[in-house]
């Protein structure tokens, strides 16, 4: 193959001929496993969609979001676990964001160059790929041990930490498209640096802001495997932070692995509802930047 | 310059030394924002501490040998590190040398060959299945392709490739339809499309100069991508790959669904396994507070810290440095 670019050129036209063509056919196998490659990826994707909307919507009613979940055989739905979610996510989210802005405002506005920087960045872009069952290991040793039991504040502090990394690395990577002359103008106009950012800055990027932000709702409204040792999971109602806690991947996971019929019946549903709410954040994070 | 300034400030603020007097508020802020840079530091030195302080009972009664140790036997309360650790290791391996070719032509086909109108919806799609949680991955794969690799390809595979003399042995065995190539299988599937987005991201940053240098020479499209575009990207893409590793080293819930749970090396692809994540998933519940069968569990954790950290570090180190330079 390289000898087309780099070769000899060829002794009579014969060889020319034979090398084009050879040329031409590595070219267009290799041009149709591509096409093959791309068209795997997406009949996975629509597999996954379509298994999802096929066996979730058997479950679907009304009831799976007004009644908790109930012993085997007699109906139920997954209100708990919903509203669980959403809380852990919410609270997760409020203590993570915040955090994620400000070490992504470090790096981008005042470390450039220092070795603290440097590190703050290495370590949170390891943690931001770090397996989050090892977050989920982390909190219990640090909140359910220490504290007498699985609650729903230790679920919501594990989703927080997943969700820290994914907001710095947005929010630096948004406020490095600032252009500089910006920042000069603002501070020659005598503002204090404090203010060029948060009037100026985090303004001009809003959009981006709020795009990791969603983005990083939609990883850890997803997670399993850190809340399965700090929140537990609950088949009862509780809105409780100190106790244990249901969520919809923790009611998924206990329901698809039971031997009841009903019962993975709405695992199925609760996965279309979390998979299609995940989806639909991912899309409007990529409308919200693209409207910018 | 007062005019400039009065549009620029805020519709609420006074006078111009309201903008100007903010020394104070400089110096707080700042302080916040370097303290929560330094409390990333802090959270992951807590994250090792934290295992390694939980892991300590199991490291003093099994000593080092722990890690090579095979035996997992909560009966008599002895626990070995062998089984979950060559699970974890040989599934990964085995995702990566499937999603790799796969991924390479997924980038490939967005950077090369797609038409312009094809490439957002598709490059969308391909970033949207890495965004489909791990949960649902592993209950997909247990539901279709458990049955799929039951009925189909393991009975097919054992009577083919398993008759060979030389490899004959990995194929060995029952069609269950778990086990660890099942489980290599989903997580392959599901590190593709991250894989093939680091692949796109960097391939998109090989200046058009040089490809266009090779296209005016008469070059076909693979020859720009195998002799130009992957020569150039070689390291960001070596780390695009070690990312996934990464990814499948620590995946748990996929692989929960589909390996069978075995705590036990087998050689053949076919037979059931554990992998670290999936292990301490699964033993967790079992475990009281204080137990040693809980500290083999979290010293489980550790060695996955490790092992996680060491492959996401060589991935950080290929991917900056030459995404800096390209990006000029």
């Amino acid at each position: 193959m390289s000898a087309t670019l780099a070769g000899m050129p060829p002794k009579d036209d014969a060889t020319a001929v034979r090398l084009g063509r050879r040329r031409d056919r590595t070219d267009k196998v290799m041009t149709g496993l591509a096409i093959v490659s791309t068209v795997l990826g997406l009949v996975f994707l629509v597999s996954i969609l379509f298994t999802l909307f096929w066996r979730g919507l058997q479950a679907m009613g009304p009831t799976v979001f007004t009644e908790v979940t109930k012993p085997p055989g007699s109906g139920g739905g997954l209100l708990n676990a919903i509203v669980g979610s959403i809380i852990q996510v919410g609270i997760g989210t409020v203590i993570g964001t915040p955090v994620g802005i400000l070490v992504g405002t470090y790096l981008a506005e005042y470390s450039r160059g220092s070795r603290l920087g440097e590190a703050v960045r290495f370590v949170s872009d390891v943690l931001l790929s770090a397996p989050s069952i090892l977050i989920g290991l982390f909190v219990y040793q640090l909140l359910v041990l220490p504290f007498g039991g699985f609650s729903g504040i230790a679920g919501a502090a594990a989703l927080a930490i997943i969700i820290i990394p994914i907001v710095v690395r947005t929010t630096e990577d948004m406020l490095q498209l600032i252009p500089n002359t910006l920042r000069e103008a603002v501070m020659g106009l005598g503002s204090p640096k404090w203010k060029m950012i948060t009037l100026i800055c985090y303004r001009s990027v809003m959009s981006g802001l709020i795009t990791g932000v969603l983005l990083g709702i939609a990883r850890i409204a997803g997670e399993t495997a850190p809340l399965l040792f700090t929140s537990l999971g609950n088949l009862t109602w509780s809105v409780n932070l100190s106790q244990a806690m249901s969520s919809l991947p923790l009611t998924i996971y206990a329901y698809a692995g039971s031997p009841y019929e009903d019962w993975v019946s709405l695992a199925w549903t609760g996965a279309l509802i979390i998979t299609v709410s995940v989806l639909l954040l991912n899309i409007i994070a990529r409308v919200v930047l693209r409207k910018s | 310059m007062q005019q400039a300034a009065t549009t620029l400030r805020p519709p609420a603020s006074g006078t111009a030394t309201r903008l100007r007097g903010g020394s104070g508020g400089d110096v707080v802020f700042e302080w916040m924002c370097r303290v929560a840079g330094v409390f990333v530091l802090i959270l992951l030195g807590a994250i090792i501490i934290e295992l390694f302080i939980g892991a300590l009972p199991a490291f003093r009664q099994f000593g080092l040998a722990f890690v090579w140790t095979e035996l997992w036997d909560p009966v008599a309360d002895q626990y070995g590190a062998l089984v979950p650790i060559y699970g974890t290791v040989v599934t990964a391996v085995l995702a990566i040398i499937l999603a790799v070719p796969v991924a390479f032509g997924i980038a490939f086909f967005l950077t090369e060959l797609a038409p312009d109108w094809l490439r957002r919806p598709v490059g969308t799609a391909v970033e949207l299945l890495a965004a489909v949680p791990s949960i649902i991955y592993g209950m997909w794969g247990f539901f279709v392709i458990v049955p799929v690799m039951a009925q189909v390809v393991q009975p097919a595979v054992i009577d083919t490739l398993g008759e060979l003399p030389l490899i004959g042995f990995l194929f060995a065995g029952p069609p269950f339809g778990t086990g660890i190539l099942t489980a290599a299988l989903i997580l392959a599937i599901m590190i593709i499309p991250v894989v093939a987005a680091t692949m796109r991201d960097v391939f998109s940053t090989v200046p058009p100069v040089f490809k266009e240098s090779a296209y005016g020479l008469g070059a076909t499209r693979w020859e720009v991508m195998w002799n130009i575009v992957l020569p150039y990207t070689s390291k960001s893409v070596v780390g695009g790959i070690m990312l996934g590793l990464g990814r499948a080293l620590g995946e748990t819930l996929a692989v929960t669904f589909v390996i069978g749970n075995a705590n036990r090396v087998t050689t053949t692809l076919f037979g059931p396994g554990n992998t670290i994540a999936s292990l301490v998933a699964l033993e967790f519940g079992e475990a009281g507070a204080g137990s040693l069968k809980l500290s083999a569990l979290l010293a489980l954790g550790f060695i996955l810290f490790v092992l996680s950290f060491i492959v996401l570090a060589i991935s950080r180190l290929l991917l900056r440095p030459s995404a800096k330079g390209a990006s000029a």
